[in-house]
């Protein structure tokens, strides 16, 4: 199959800040990809390069075999996106909005109105369809964009965060039109998302990114595989401190990560080794409450590339202060 | 090629523009307000005052509507062209950009908004002017001063464009409010009569492109004119031209992030 984007040495420098670092990613027709990353990692500047936004710094992007930079017309013809931040007229209803872009695309009466009722549908807005936009909850907003998003039914949808602050039952249903679209529809989607789990579910491949590079590109599955050790993870009552330090001199534990009185450890072969740690604990006069052994998650993936778990709260106060200063600006 | 010229794409830049500008009832009258003042005060204020160069058996009031008009046009089609930087703000932009309609199509259907919202406000006041005793030729002068109008706000939202389109962010409106704006109201002659100024304030006015829409309005309007009316309506028509195309040259440049 022939590959909806190919992106070769990409790279865009803000005033001397590398943003996305020479990126190379093939991505097939039909795929769902993911690229998963901590804050200001360059997934949004990537995605709006490939969406003609951004000019590239160097390096070259095709987007359904066209060039974003010598054909964006071309391009622009066969994206959609949803983008990360605001990006609705408040000024217009619900429904004005989901017009505008429908008329912008081309899209004839019925094709329009058949659409757009779909979509409200989907997102549960169909009822405040005639309210302005700037009445509507934060939430609301967002599924107002989603459901322009997938209006006109691009060869490539990008998401950029898509499902940020939405409560689990409406994310649910959004993943399960998003799998729809890309199965039946043949829609290929490249979404960026702080939520493991979507990543997991939804993504064909994952592309781990940090400070503007691809460190880790792979299925969900290989991406555990290849970190290849197990998860013990103990729960400690009292101070751990000691038993950290014994811990740390030993070779066989790749990794330890305490957080919330839970201390992780990343071994091969985890079985065997539990004996051996009640022994270290109780030397260390540490009273282990609970042991577990599990094979990694993404969540683990992500630890083991980027050396931090991603911090969802991060994000969520980062737009809301955004959004604050944009109300004010509102007069 | 994206289709250069894409009618359903204006139309419905066009739609929004006045969609919002309906919807922002409170924002009229706030702008109308000014030029209201203008008129009520100053026209009654300078009654009986003589600027030296007036021309003689004009009342102020006459004098001062077609300058108010051009007032008028002048603020609100800078602040519609201008407005691609509250897109910007918040967010819409992004939405604009990423579809695949071309970019003149997308500064075209801007133009006619803005135009459009320039124009009602315009006629607002001239009729306001009307009503408060301000005296005009005939109904032809008010047919072609239309044209006027249209060329003198066209030529300032291509001018708002290309300003915004080159600005990353609202902090700079203030200055362009202070900096362009007053600067182009008040050498434009629409308050008094260009002949008493001083040379090098004088080669100033000749240059601000407003100086030629008041002037013609006022040629349209009361039948007196310091140019030839030709001479105002082929200098707004390179203007008009030049800035439209200015424009969306630097519009197509712009970046959103
Ligand atoms: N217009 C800009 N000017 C200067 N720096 C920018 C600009 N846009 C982004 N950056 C910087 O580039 C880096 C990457 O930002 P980007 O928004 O792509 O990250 P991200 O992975 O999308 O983060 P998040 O998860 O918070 O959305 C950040 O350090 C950011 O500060
Ligand atoms: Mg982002």
């Amino acid at each position: 199959m022939a590959d909806a984007i190919e992106i070769n040495g990409l790279t865009k420098v803000f005033d001397g800040l590398v943003a996305v670092d020479h990126v190379s990613i093939n991505i097939a027709e039909g795929e769902l990809f993911g690229l998963l990353g901590p804050n200001g990692a360059g997934k949004t500047t990537l995605i709006k390069m490939l969406a003609t936004l951004l000019m590239p710094t160097s390096g070259t992007a095709k987007v359904s075999r066209y060039d974003v930079t010598k054909d964006p017309d071309k391009v622009r013809r066969c994206i959609g996106i949803i983008f990360q931040d605001p990006s609705l007229d408040n000024r217009l209803t619900g429904k004005e909005n989901l017009d505008f872009h429908a008329r912008m695309y081309g899209m004839d009466g019925e094709l329009r109105k058949e659409r757009m009722s779909e979509v409200l549908d989907l997102v549960e807005l169909k009822d405040k369809a005639n309210v302005l936009v700037e009445n509507y909850s934060g939430g609301m907003k967002r599924r107002l964009e989603i459901a322009r998003g997938l209006m006109h039914h691009p060869e490539v949808l990008f998401l950029d965060e898509p499902t940020l602050g939405l409560d689990p039952q409406t994310r649910r249903h959004i993943w399960e039109y998003i799998r729809n679209l890309n199965k039946k529809e043949d829609i290929t989607i490249i979404l960026t998302t702080h939520y493991i789990e979507e990543a997991d579910y939804l993504c064909d491949r994952v592309a781990i990114i940090d400070y503007g590079k691809i460190v880790a590109l792979d299925a969900p599955k290989n991406l555990k595989y290849s970190i290849g050790v197990d998860i013990i993870s103990l729960e400690i009552s009292n101070s751990a401190d000691n038993f950290v330090a014994m811990l740390g001199k030993l070779k066989w534990i790749k990794k330890m990560k305490e957080h919330d009185g839970f201390l992780d450890l990343s071994v091969k072969n985890g079985e065997t080794r539990i004996p051996e740690l009640m022994n270290i604990a109780q030397k260390a006069g540490v009273v282990v409450q609970s042991v577990s052994l599990r094979k990694p998650t993404l969540e683990d993936v992500f630890l083991h590339y980027v050396g931090k778990t991603i911090r969802e709260e991060e994000t969520s106060v980062k737009d809301q202060v955004r959004e604050r200063m944009r109300r004010r600006w509102h007069n | 090629m994206a289709q250069l010229i894409n009618l359903e794409a204006i139309y419905v830049m066009w739609l929004r523009e006045m969609k919002r500008f309906f919807r922002a009832k409170s924002r009229i009258a706030g702008s109308l307000a000014m030029p209201f003042f203008f008129l009520a005060f100053l026209g009654t204020g300078f009654m009986n005052v003589r600027f030296s160069g007036m021309p003689p058996g004009v009342n102020y009031i006459d004098f001062l509507a077609p300058g108010v008009i051009g007032m008028i046009l002048l603020f609100a089609s800078l602040t519609a062209g201008i407005s691609v930087l509250w897109d910007r703000e918040f967010g819409f932009l992004k939405e604009i950009m990423v579809t695949p309609v071309s970019r003149v199509s997308i500064v075209l259907g801007r133009i006619l908004g803005g135009v459009s919202t320039a124009l009602i406000q315009g006629i607002l006041i001239l009729l306001i002017s009307l009503g408060m005793g301000s005296k005009i030729v005939g109904i032809f002068g008010v047919l072609s001063s239309l044209v006027f109008m249209v060329l003198i706000s066209a030529g300032f939202v291509g001018l708002g464009i290309a300003i915004a389109s080159r600005m990353k962010d609202i902090h700079g409106f203030s200055l362009i409010m202070n900096f362009v704006i007053m600067p182009i109201f008040l050498l434009s002659g629409a308050l008094f009569p260009l002949e008493g100024l001083p040379t090098w304030l004088i080669a100033l006015a000749y240059i601000d492109p407003l100086t030629y829409g008041v002037d013609g309005l006022r040629g349209c309007l009361i039948g007196i004119s310091h140019f030839n009316l030709l001479v105002d309506f082929l200098v707004l028509l390179c203007f008009c031209i030049v800035m439209v195309g200015i424009g969306a040259y630097l519009f197509e440049k712009t970046e959103v992030d």
